[in-house]
Order: structure tokens, then C-alpha cells, then sequence
């Protein structure tokens, strides 16, 4: 079949006379002279395939992207290595083109890469039940608030850490606008969550308790511990994690947590454009029936073959309507089935010596920055694959020059918590090798000399005004 | 395939027009659980969520969802009273609705607020002649 289709003046003198029509303009002699624009559309002329691909070429080469510069910017999506293994696959017209494709009739192998990739996530938070996923980590929190109104039979209050991504309680704000609940934050002390500050908050109004490990600061937290005030009050413990982690991380499900969650990226997708990308979210046997999303399920054919169906449905919304789990229609399905495939060339082993080897790049790195004149820890929590930092120099005048010198080097802190204006977030992943987080170093230090005695505390913006 | 019930509508019960049925237990009890025409139409039954105890129903308003593989169906009170007892056992066997709707697969027992409720009940042959319909 053809992938690309288009009609000559031919086609068109054919299409009208086939309908006894003379020409475009007649069929559209119903709407009425006032509402016709009367002109030509104001579009630039036409350009060749050559003359667009130059133009495209020339607009993208403006950005800077990680194959370019060395990116150490994390705060919630990593630059790691996608193997080639997973376009390989993604890219097959039967994953790639496909929208919504659940008949089981025709649709074995995308039902089973959903199954697979749900048992996938189920092993590696240790919890039962996964969905087979949903757009991104932010609204999966949001997801999670939703189910836990319905899971608490009308509780309407949600506590969040500030640990949690930026991102996910704003997305969480939101949404609560519409739920008619109310979120409290619990501040961070020296990068962990305030615990007697959570406890504090936590009562029997709460439907909810939302931590983050590691957190939005890389610090890991005692979720475990957290969580005991979600308990007492018969709230639930929702956790989001990176995935990545999950290979030498305690799973949140043996944490005590009732949902787990998360953005997916890091597994087998790349930054691209901060999207697109999955949520994950996983859940215990007794919110089954409460889970937002697709669900695959394994089941025998007439025949008694092995086969796979979109299971538990009567929570969507084609049958619950107005009180179904979610809206969801679509699934993120092509980039959960990349980090599938991620998972698969990774294998157990491989996952688990894939994280062992951020724990040490990590350990590696901290020590190395926090020994650069002008640079220190912000916190001395446990971390996994990301350190926050304080600069004694402008952030942003740093970055600038780091990236004068092809360097990434973080996320600045001082966007998101005002309290760390001078703080900066450094994301290690396995692509980031010694030698380049050598350069880091010397490059903050460099940077931060340079900006000699000027204040820190400034608006971010440079003498000449450039931010 | 589990196995269903004959079609049939017992003439000691009092039906409701949305498919529910209840057996008076003395003056001041009774028992509510859908029809047999109810069960056919929502296929093999997979989950009930039944009320809590003690909680308050009223009658033509829905106290309970009843879900099968293709559909999930209100279940609509035929009077009006609070909830003594819920049918534990269909927590495990949920098909007992589909094999016996109007013994093993009943659903709540109540202790009604509002007996005379029964003048607004059918007899079942005006229920069937409802269904023929």
C-alpha cells in the first residue's frame, strides 16, 4: 500500500465528473457570501522537497540537543542509551502506525507487548497489578488522586512532598480543582521530607499521601518509614520513582506503598522534545477495579490457545461512561513498548548492573564536585543518580559558560525552589563516562571563578541583560 | 459455561419495573436481588459491589452495581429501608446470580422503613406481561 498519495489535475476532472459536479467551487455554493473569505489563503508559495528538508535543517541546527552537548540535565527524563534493538522494533509499521489497536482479532502482538510490559513493571515495584500505561509520569499523580477519592469513599484531601516533581503537584493542582479536593505540601529538611511535618498533616480526611524516591532533590527516601502516617489514617501511600532505580532500589511495593508510579522515559526512550513518553502505574489487588487505563489481560481462545484481550474494561469509559476510572482512549503504548524492548535487551542481570553502575558513577561524581572550590552538596541524603548542589556564583551565568564549553552541566534549582536559588541538580546516567564528568568539574569550577565576586543571589540575568 | 437459570418469575415475589425483585420476610423484612431477565441480559456476572450494612436505601434509586464482562448495571432498590445483611458469598462466586437470581444469588437483606411501599410493586404475571411487551 501506498504511503504517500496525492491528486493531479487529472484525478480531480475525473472526481468531479464522477459526482456531475463542474468544478470545487460549486460544492461550496451553500455557504453564504458573508462567511466566505473571499481571497486566497495567506500561505507562503509552495517549496520543493529539497528546499523544506534545507529549511527544516536550518531551524533545527538553533537547538542544541544531547548528542551535541554533554547532558548532565535530568530532573525527571535522562539522557540514557536507547540500543539501536528498539527502533528496530518500534519502528515496524504494525507497532509504529497503528491507533488504538485492541481487537484481539487482529491485534496479538501489540495485546502481548502490553501484557509483557505490565508484568514488567508489575516485578520491578513488586506490586500485582499494572495498567499498561498512561501519558506521562505528572498525570499518572493525578490518576492516582482520582482513584483514591473513589478507593476512600469520598476522602477528598491529598498531602504531597515537595520532594515530589515540580511538574506532578502542579499537574496535581490542577486536577484537584475539578476533584473539589485540597493539597497540602510538606516541605523538605536537608533534602529529605520533613517526617513529623508529614505526620503532622496526614488525618482521616486524607485520601492520599504522595512521596517521590529518589526525589525531585536526588535524595532517596525512607518511604517505608514515610508512610506509616498514610496507614494510621487509612490513607493511601502513592510513590513515585524513576525506573531506572528499580534495579537496585527497594521496590515501592515492598515499601508498604498501594501505588506505584512514574514517569517512563528513562527506559528505552530518548529526551526528543520532553515528549512524547509513558506513565506507569501499578497498584495492589484491592484497587483493581479502580486502575485508570488499558489493561491486558492472558486468556485461552476457543481453541484453547494462549491468547490476549483488553481485560477489566468495565472500568473505561465505552462502559462506565461518566463513572469510569479514566478517560483514556489511547495508550502510550509505542513508548511503553520501547521500554519493553529496553528491558528485554537489558535482561535481569543487566538492569541490575545497570544501576549498580549510576550508584557508582554517582558516588563518583559527588565526590568530584563537591571537592570543586565554589561548589558543595546541598544535602548529604543517599542518593542514586542525581546530586544537588550549591554554587557560590549565579547559576545561570555558570551554565552559561559551561555551555560555552559544550557542557549541560544541571537544572537550575532556584526555578522551582526559591529557598535553593543557588542549587543545582546534575543527572548521571551510564552515557556520562569519568572523563566527562571530570570536564564537569573543572568547567564549574572554571565557571565559577570566573564570575569572581558577583553576588549570587541576583536575578539570573548577565551584565548584558542576556538571561 | 456456567449454568443459568430456566427462565422464570416466582409468584410468591414482588417485582420492580427495573428488573429487581423482593421477597417480604415477615412485616418488617425483606430480601432484594435482579431478575432472571435482568441476569440474561447482562451476560456471565464477574463482580458485585455490594453496600454496607446499616447503610440507608431508598426505593428506585440504586444501591449497588452489578458488573459482567461487557456491562456494569445499577441495581435499583425496590423499596425503601437500611441494609441488615449482604450476600458474602458472592464476593467468591459472583455467577450464583447468573445460576440462581432468586435464591443462592440474592443480594441484600433489609429492614424496611416504608412497608406500604409494596402498592407500587408488580405481581409477576404484571411483570412478565411487562416484558412481553
Amino acid at each position: 500500500m501506498s504511503r504517500y498519495t496525492s491528486a493531479t489535475p487529472a484525478d480531480r476532472e475525473q472526481m468531479l465528473a464522477a459526482i456531475g459536479v463542474d468544478s470545487v467551487e460549486e460544492l461550496f455554493e451553500q455557504v453564504p457570501e458573508p462567511l466566505r473569505l473571499g481571497r486566497e489563503l495567506a500561505l507562503p508559495a509552495g517549496m520543493s522537497e529539497a528546499e523544506v528538508y534545507e529549511r527544516l535543517a536550518e531551524l533545527a541546527a538553533r537547538n542544541a540537543d544531547a548528542e551535541e552537548q554533554v547532558c548532565f540535565l535530568g530532573a525527571g527524563m535522562y539522557d540514557h542509551y536507547v540500543p539501536a534493538i528498539v527502533d528496530a522494533i518500534t519502528q515496524r509499521s504494525e507497532f509504529l502506525t497503528p491507533y488504538t489497536p485492541y481487537q484481539p482479532e487482529i491485534s496479538q502482538g501489540g495485546l502481548q507487548a502490553m501484557f509483557e510490559f505490565q508484568t514488567a513493571m508489575s516485578e520491578l515495584t513488586a506490586l500485582p497489578v499494572s495498567n499498561a500505561g498512561l501519558y506521562e509520569g505528572p498525570s499518572s499523580v493525578a490518576s492516582a488522586a482520582y482513584l483514591a477519592i473513589a478507593a476512600s469513599k469520598g476522602r477528598r484531601r491529598f498531602v504531597v512532598s515537595r520532594g515530589v516533581h515540580p511538574h506532578s503537584r502542579e499537574t496535581l493542582a490542577t486536577y484537584s480543582v475539578g476533584y473539589g479536593a485540597e493539597v497540602e505540601e510538606v516541605g523538605l529538611e536537608d533534602g529529605l521530607t520533613d517526617a513529623a511535618a508529614l505526620a503532622a498533616a496526614v488525618d482521616g480526611e486524607t485520601a492520599a499521601v504522595f512521596l517521590q524516591s529518589p526525589n525531585f532533590l536526588g535524595a532517596v527516601e525512607d518511604v517505608e518509614a514515610l508512610g506509616a502516617a498514610a496507614k494510621e489514617h487509612g490513607a493511601l501511600l502513592v510513590v513515585a520513582v524513576d525506573p531506572m532505580t528499580l534495579g537496585v532500589l527497594k521496590p515501592p511495593g515492598e515499601q508498604g506503598a498501594d501505588i506505584a508510579l512514574g514517569e517512563g522515559q528513562p527506559l528505552g526512550n530518548r529526551l526528543d522534545f520532553g515528549g512524547p513518553s509513558f506513565g506507569f502505574f501499578c497498584g495492589t489487588e484491592e484497587l483493581m477495579r479502580k486502575m485508570p487505563g488499558r489493561i491486558a489481560g492472558e486468556t485461552d481462545d476457543a481453541d484453547g490457545r494462549r491468547g490476549f484481550v483488553l481485560a477489566l474494561q468495565t472500568r473505561e469509559q465505552h462502559i462506565r461512561r461518566e463513572k469510569a476510572t479514566h478517560n483514556i482512549c489511547t495508550a502510550q503504548a509505542l513508548n511503553a513498548l520501547a521500554a519493553t524492548i529496553h528491558l528485554a535487551w537489558l535482561g535481569r542481570e543487566g538492569f541490575r548492573e545497570l544501576g549498580e553502575l549510576l550508584l557508582r558513577r554517582t558516588a563518583y561524581a559527588r565526590e568530584r564536585l563537591a571537592a570543586t572550590p565554589g561548589v558543595e552538596l546541598l544535602h548529604e541524603a543517599p542518593v542514586a543518580r542525581e546530586i544537588a548542589l550549591r554554587l557560590e556564583a549565579p547559576v545561570d551565568r555558570v551554565l552559561e559558560r559551561c555551555a560555552e564549553r559544550g557542557i549541560a552541566a544541571g537544572y537550575p534549582l532556584g526555578r522551582e525552589y526559591p529557598e535553593h536559588e543557588d542549587g543545582l541538580l546534575v543527572a548521571i546516567t551510564e552515557r556520562r563516562t569519568r572523563t566527562q564528568i571530570d570536564d564537569l568539574a573543572e568547567a564549574l569550577g572554571a565557571a565559577i571563578a570566573a564570575c569572581g565576586d558577583l553576588p549570587v543571589h541576583t536575578t539570573g540575568k548577565s551584565p548584558q541583560g542576556v538571561h | 459455561m456456567t449454568k443459568l437459570a430456566e427462565a422464570s418469575y416466582p409468584d410468591d415475589l414482588l417485582y420492580h419495573d427495573q428488573h429487581d425483585w423482593a421477597r417480604l420476610e415477615g412485616d418488617e423484612h425483606a430480601v432484594f436481588g435482579i431478575t432472571w431477565y435482568a441476569q440474561d441480559s447482562l451476560g456471565e456476572v464477574v463482580f458485585y459491589d455490594p453496600p454496607e450494612p446499616g447503610a440507608t436505601i431508598d426505593k428506585d434509586s440504586s444501591y449497588a452495581e452489578v458488573e459482567s464482562v461487557k456491562a456494569v448495571s445499577d441495581v435499583i432498590a425496590p423499596m425503601s429501608g437500611e441494609i441488615v445483611e449482604v450476600n458474602e458469598a458472592l464476593a467468591d462466586a459472583p455467577e450464583k446470580i447468573n445460576e440462581d437470581p432468586y435464591g443462592e444469588g440474592w443480594l441484600v437483606k433489609v429492614k424496611l422503613s416504608a412497608p406500604k411501599e409494596t402498592d407500587a410493586l408488580l405481581g409477576a404475571d404484571e411483570y412478565r406481561k411487562l416484558l412481553d411487551a
